[in-house]
């Protein structure tokens, strides 16, 4: 598998840490309370198919939102974390 | 038709012509007790413990492909009880007691083959860990044996002992673990069902699940629509999926783990052995291939195959443990979809919405968990309770932070196990 980094293109998988569903960008206020924080803290769509999960670029160190595929392995792009949390 | 030596013996001699197939085809009925969706290893051993404990055979295995096509049918069979965690403790040892009567139970040869499984370890540290790991297990009432250096060569002379980074240092025995023939597992299983009155419906997808003010009324499939009082989903692998039917979604992630078999050959390998400084597991099959896996690919993935850099890490691993195993070719590798928990231990339980119940998260351990968790599963189901060996698998222990069950140590977040 190779994935797409924005600054340097498309690598190795080997290059890349996988922290999990892009789901934690969308991190809740402070002040919702114990059960909203419980379930973005464990709960996924886990979906089957296109999804955007968070990559670490060892090399360049940026954060990307992959776009790529769960069931064929396809990767369609990656997007700088910083520009998505904007 | 009951199987024994006898009727093999007989078959054998009259051209094999007297074998009928083990279990029906039935059409779905318009209506169940109770509706099982998934027809893996769990999902069947609970219609089997549902019907041959509580009595209750109006009941119906969903399966969306084959029985024997899923998890059940691409893990590498191995079987033990060595888990250290109050929870997690009991209900492997109650499982390991189910799979030592489980060909009797059945009148189907598992293959169930106690020879035991070896857990290496290359630091002071480590074994350490492994004496208090065998420590639990004896308390537990199960067995474990602190082999040291000598020990483990007695048992497996072909290890690269003095290997100059992880030299072997000793390891912890386990006699009663070892392996079983995984797709016997599920057509036992499957059998032993279905003779009770169990409808087995292959090829049948669920599409959706029926809520009625917050009452589970049944389920819709490629096959029609199904009411039932009782639904259960017990689809690991696919648990997100099967859950956002009903509007859930789980503590759960998905992804790969690979194995690999070698082509046959001659025996060599007797035990099941785990490398402790790399993740690789081995055991050869009574057909002779040697049977391997590692580690988690480590993103998630529905796929069933795997990609190179962890293909290469076992197989790094295993030129380590043991160069003799560089002669062997490597004949076929696949993967399996692990449902992973925050905290790597499994989930059985009643679900907010009446009448719907939950099995997922059963991370590496589900094959050898197949008899216990069925077992505890029909139970919960039948009985409203949860079964005294599964009480501590809850839904609500991420939001609630009680009873974390983090066996590794690593911490209870996705992506650490």
């Amino acid at each position: 598998m190779r994935l797409i980094c924005p600054h340097c293109g498309e690598r190795d998988r080997r290059e890349f840490t996988y922290q999990g569903a892009a789901e934690i960008l969308d991190r809740p206020s402070l002040e919702v309370g114990n059960d909203d924080w419980a379930d973005y803290l464990h709960l996924r769509e886990n979906p089957a198919g296109e999804t955007k999960d968070m990559w670490y670029h060892d090399p360049c160190g940026a954060w990307i939102v992959m776009h790529r595929d769960t069931v064929s392995h396809a990767v369609h792009g990656g997007e700088l974390a910083l520009e998505v949390r904007k | 038709m009951r199987y024994s030596g006898f009727k093999v013996f007989k078959e054998g001699l009259t051209g094999n012509k007297g074998w009928k197939p083990v279990w029906r085809d039935p059409e779905p009925k318009s209506e169940y007790d109770i509706v099982l969706i998934g027809g893996g290893g769990h999902g069947l051993s609970t219609a089997y413990y549902l019907a041959k404990n509580h009595g209750l055979t109006n009941i119906a295995v969903l399966e969306k492909g084959y029985i024997g096509s899923g998890n059940i049918g691409r893990n590498t069979t191995i079987v033990r009880a060595n888990y250290f965690l109050p929870g997690n403790s009991e209900f492997y040892s109650h499982s390991l007691k189910l799979w030592e009567n489980l060909e009797a139970e059945l009148n189907y040869n598992v293959m169930h083959s106690q020879r035991g499984l070896i857990n290496l370890f290359h630091s002071d540290g480590q074994r350490d860990a492994f004496a208090r790991r065998g420590n639990a297990m004896i308390n537990q009432g199960d067995d474990a044996i602190l082999l040291d250096r000598e020990g483990v060569r007695q048992h497996l002379p072909y290890l690269d002992f003095d290997n100059i980074r992880f030299p072997v240092y000793g390891g912890l025995l386990h006699p009663r673990g070892g392996t079983a023939r995984h797709d016997a597992v599920a057509w036992g299983y499957a059998r032993g069902a279905d003779m009770r009155g169990v409808d087995l419906i292959q090829n049948c997808e669920v599409t959706g699940i029926d809520i009625e003010g917050g009452q589970v009324r049944g389920v819709r499939t490629s096959r029609g629509v199904i009411r039932a009082k009782k639904v259960a989903m017990v689809a690991a692998g696919r648990s997100g999926q099967v859950a956002a039917m009903a509007g859930m979604r789980l503590p759960i992630e998905s992804h790969i783990l690979q194995a690999f078999v070698t082509e046959g050959l001659k025996p060599v390998i007797h035990h099941v052995v785990s490398f402790g400084m790399g993740h690789f597991y081995i055991s050869q099959s009574d057909k002779g291939g040697l049977v391997f896996g590692g580690d988690l690919d480590f993103y998630s993935s529905y796929a069933q195959r795997g990609n190179l850099p962890m293909k290469e890490h076992v197989m790094e691993a295993a030129m380590t443990l043991m160069p003799m195993i560089g002669k062997a070719r490597v004949l076929r590798s696949w993967g399996g979809i692990m449902d992973m928990s925050p905290d790597g231990s499994p989930i059985i339980d009643k679900t907010h919405i009446d009448g719907l119940f939950v099995n997922c998260g059963w991370n590496y351990g589900g094959f050898k968990a197949v008899p216990a968790s069925g077992w505890a599963y029909a139970h919960l189901i039948a009985t409203g309770e949860p079964h005294e060996t599964a009480k501590r698998y809850r839904l609500d222990r991420f939001r609630t932070g009680r009873g974390i069950m983090d066996e590794e140590g690593t911490g209870s977040q996705h992506n650490l196990h």
